[in-house]
Order: C-alpha cells, then structure tokens, then sequence
C-alpha cells in the first residue's frame, strides 16, 4: 500500500517547499461555481423531465413523437439534458480527485468521465433533435 | 488510492496489560496506543489501570498519573494542562480533543481508548509528526502584510472590524481539526486542511490587510481549498468550538465575490 499522506520519502526539501508544491493552480470556482448552478438549474428541469416522461407513459407512438416534437417540449429536454449531463460530469470529477493519486489512473478516470458525460449528452441530444425535427421536414 | 486500511506495518496488536495500583479501591481502566520507532514492532495497545482517588480529574492527568507511576516510557506532548497550547491533543474515545480539558468523567466509559491523531505518521506513542501541519500553516503567511507604510501608532480597526475576527483568532493549531477531515486524510498533501483554511480566513478578514487578492490567488486550487466538502468533522471537534467549516465557506464566497 502506498503512503500517500504527503511525501515521506527521504528529501533534503524543506517542509514548506513540500507544503507549497507547484504552486496554486489558478482555477477551481468556476466548476464550484457551476456546479451549483446546475444544481439550482436542475430542480425546474428534472421536475419538467419527470412531467413530460410521465405524459409519454400513457401515449401511444403518433401521441409521443407529437408531444416530443413541441418545440417547448424539445426545449426543455434538452435544457436538461445539458444541465444534468454538466452536473454530473462536475460531480464525479470530485470523488475521483478525492480518492485516485496515481496519476496514470486519475488521467484515465478523468478522460473516461468527461467522454462519458459527453457521449450520453449528444446521444440524448441526437435523439431529442432527430425526433423533433422530424416532423418539421 | 486513497487508503482504507492500515499498512502493514501499522496494523497494531494486543499489548502488554500493566499491574493495577495496590490497595486501589477506585480503578479506572485505560487503553493506550504504543508505538515505539527503535524497536521495530508493530504499534500495540496497552492497559493501564490508575487510581481515581490518588489522580486529577482529567484525562492529561490520567496520562501523567500513569508515567509517574506506571510506566515512564509513555511519551506524549503535554505543555500548559488548560487548554491554551495544542500540544496534548490526541484522539480520545474516537473523538480527537485535548487530553488537558476533557474529564476522565465524560468520557463516561470503563475503558477510555487513547490514539494519537489520525493519519499522521506518528513518532512515539501519541506524538504524531506535524511537520506537514505546520508547513502548510506557513504557506498561508499567516501575519499582516501592508503596502501602506507603517503607521506611527499601532494600524488601527473599527469594534466592529475587530469582532470579525472573533471565533478565528482563538484557533490554537492543535490539529484536531486537520486530522479528523477525511479529505484531509486522503489529500493532506495538496488540501491546506481546516485549521490553515481558518487561519487563511482569519487574514482574509483583517480589515488592516493589504494583501487580499494574493492571499485568495494562493488558496485559489482544486486541492488547496476546493477539498473541503463540508463534511463538517472539523466543526464537530474542535475542542475551542471553533467552526472551520464556516470560515471554508465564508473563503469561497469571497472567491466568488471577486469572480462573479
């Protein structure tokens, strides 16, 4: 197991140097920042996504195309889809942060995280888009 | 990996059960952590029985009543026995406090468990190293920086520039806070930790402070800040009643004040 408390291998460093490192990265509230407002941006979103999939529940194929196709319907869903793919994507960036240190691992996560939240959002957008769209042409 | 169990070589066992006071009528029992860096043993966790009616009401007392009269070899940092120092602070009933001001009575168990802080190396029994602690403090500058030239007198503030530093300026540094964070625990090498943030904040605060901007361009990381989470075991322990947790927050508001 790695000690991975601070650096504990023989140095003639001094401790502030340790304690300084690199130096302060320079960024860091803008994803705090974002974070939050899409948390905030998500209550109406999420509340709007639950209403309008409920509504899809009970239709038939012609009803659901129909519903989707709103351009206040398509709008919405993909406002949400936007903020919740973001969200997530900042989210999981903390824990991995928190708990991976071998930076092989930690750039691995980080790519495999980003390319995840932006597979899942275009995937979601194509389909919005492709179904809305549709019916205009 | 952030690390779930103990190294190896840190897995403690089973120590040695020291005799019990003669003619003791009441006992207390105490479970202490050993380790000792010569002998190059696993830690191990003693008993101890002292004699309530020969020792202090507190739980230093206990520790001082059992290296005088038990064992000497006990090694523990002690200084000023009222809460004032930071030095006796150790983990005591899974909760890190100061041994000085917390009573044998409250901690209202037949057997009181003593550790040092967690997840610092530790040096001797209950002394953990707290080097990294104290570089990380430095790095703050923890001391009032102008550009205006000194002043005849003394740089002068409002009562009510004053009172903000209230709840900050007591902060002892003696690291209960810092080594109860988990994030702390998992990045104590890149998170500054409760106790250095609240001192960041305490002259962040400091209307007579020139240095503002650079002291958030310094905290201004990831790590170095955005670790915390507030989790809130910093507020939860402290033994002053000090609220870390608050003083992260009131940083990063003001990192949004000047971004937003």
């Amino acid at each position: 197991m790695v000690d991975n408390r601070y650096d504990t291998s023989r140095s003639m460093r001094t401790p502030l140097a340790r304690a300084k490192g690199l130096g302060a990265a320079g960024h860091g509230v803008e994803h705090w920042w974002l974070h939050r407002m899409t948390a905030v941006s998500n209550i109406p979103l999420i509340i709007a996504f639950v209403f309008i999939v409920a509504t899809l529940a009970g239709s038939n194929y012609a009803e659901a195309i129909a519903i989707v196709s709103h351009p206040l319907v398509a709008i919405i869903l993909i406002l949400a889809v936007l903020s919740v793919t973001n969200h997530m994507r900042l989210g999981m960036q903390l824990p991995i942060e928190d708990y991976i240190h071998q930076k092989g691992w930690l750039l691995a996560a980080t790519i495999a995280n980003n390319f995840y939240a932006a597979v899942i959002a275009v995937a979601c957008l194509y389909a919005i888009v492709k179904v809305s769209l549709g019916r205009i042409v | 990996m952030a690390q779930f169990t103990l190294p190896k070589n840190s897995k403690y066992t089973e120590g040695k059960t020291w005799p019990k006071p003669v003619g003791a009528n009441n006992l207390q029992e105490f479970r202490i952590y050993r380790w000792n860096p010569d002998d190059g043993a696993n830690p191990r966790i003693d008993t101890y029985y002292i004699d309530r009616d020969d020792c202090g009401p507190m739980v230093l007392d206990a520790l001082l009543w059992i290296k005088n009269n038990v064992d000497a070899t006990l090694t523990f940092r002690r200084s000023c026995r009222e809460g004032i120092c930071g030095s006796c602070a150790m983990n005591i009933m899974g909760k890190n406090t100061l041994a000085c001001t917390l009573g044998i009575e409250d901690c209202a168990s037949d057997s009181i468990k003593i550790y040092p802080l967690p997840h610092m190396p530790v040096l001797k029994d209950l002394v953990p190293d707290l080097t990294s602690f104290f570089a990380q403090h430095a790095s703050i500058e923890p001391w009032l920086q102008t550009e205006t030239a000194a002043p005849e007198t003394e740089w002068r503030q409002t009562p009510e520039e004053r009172s903000k530093l209230d709840g900050l300026y007591e902060c002892i540094l003696c690291a209960c806070c810092t080594t109860s964070c988990p994030s702390y625990w998992w990045n104590g090498d890149r998170f500054l930790g409760p106790a250095a943030l609240l001192q960041a904040y305490r002259w962040l605060i400091d209307s007579r402070d020139e240095a503002t901007g650079e002291r958030l361009d310094n905290l201004h990381d990831p790590f170095r800040l955005y670790r915390c989470h507030t989790i809130m075991n910093c507020a939860n322990t402290c033994p002053k009643g000090l609220n870390p947790a608050k003083a992260i927050a009131e940083v990063k508001k003001m990192m949004i004040a000047r971004a937003v």
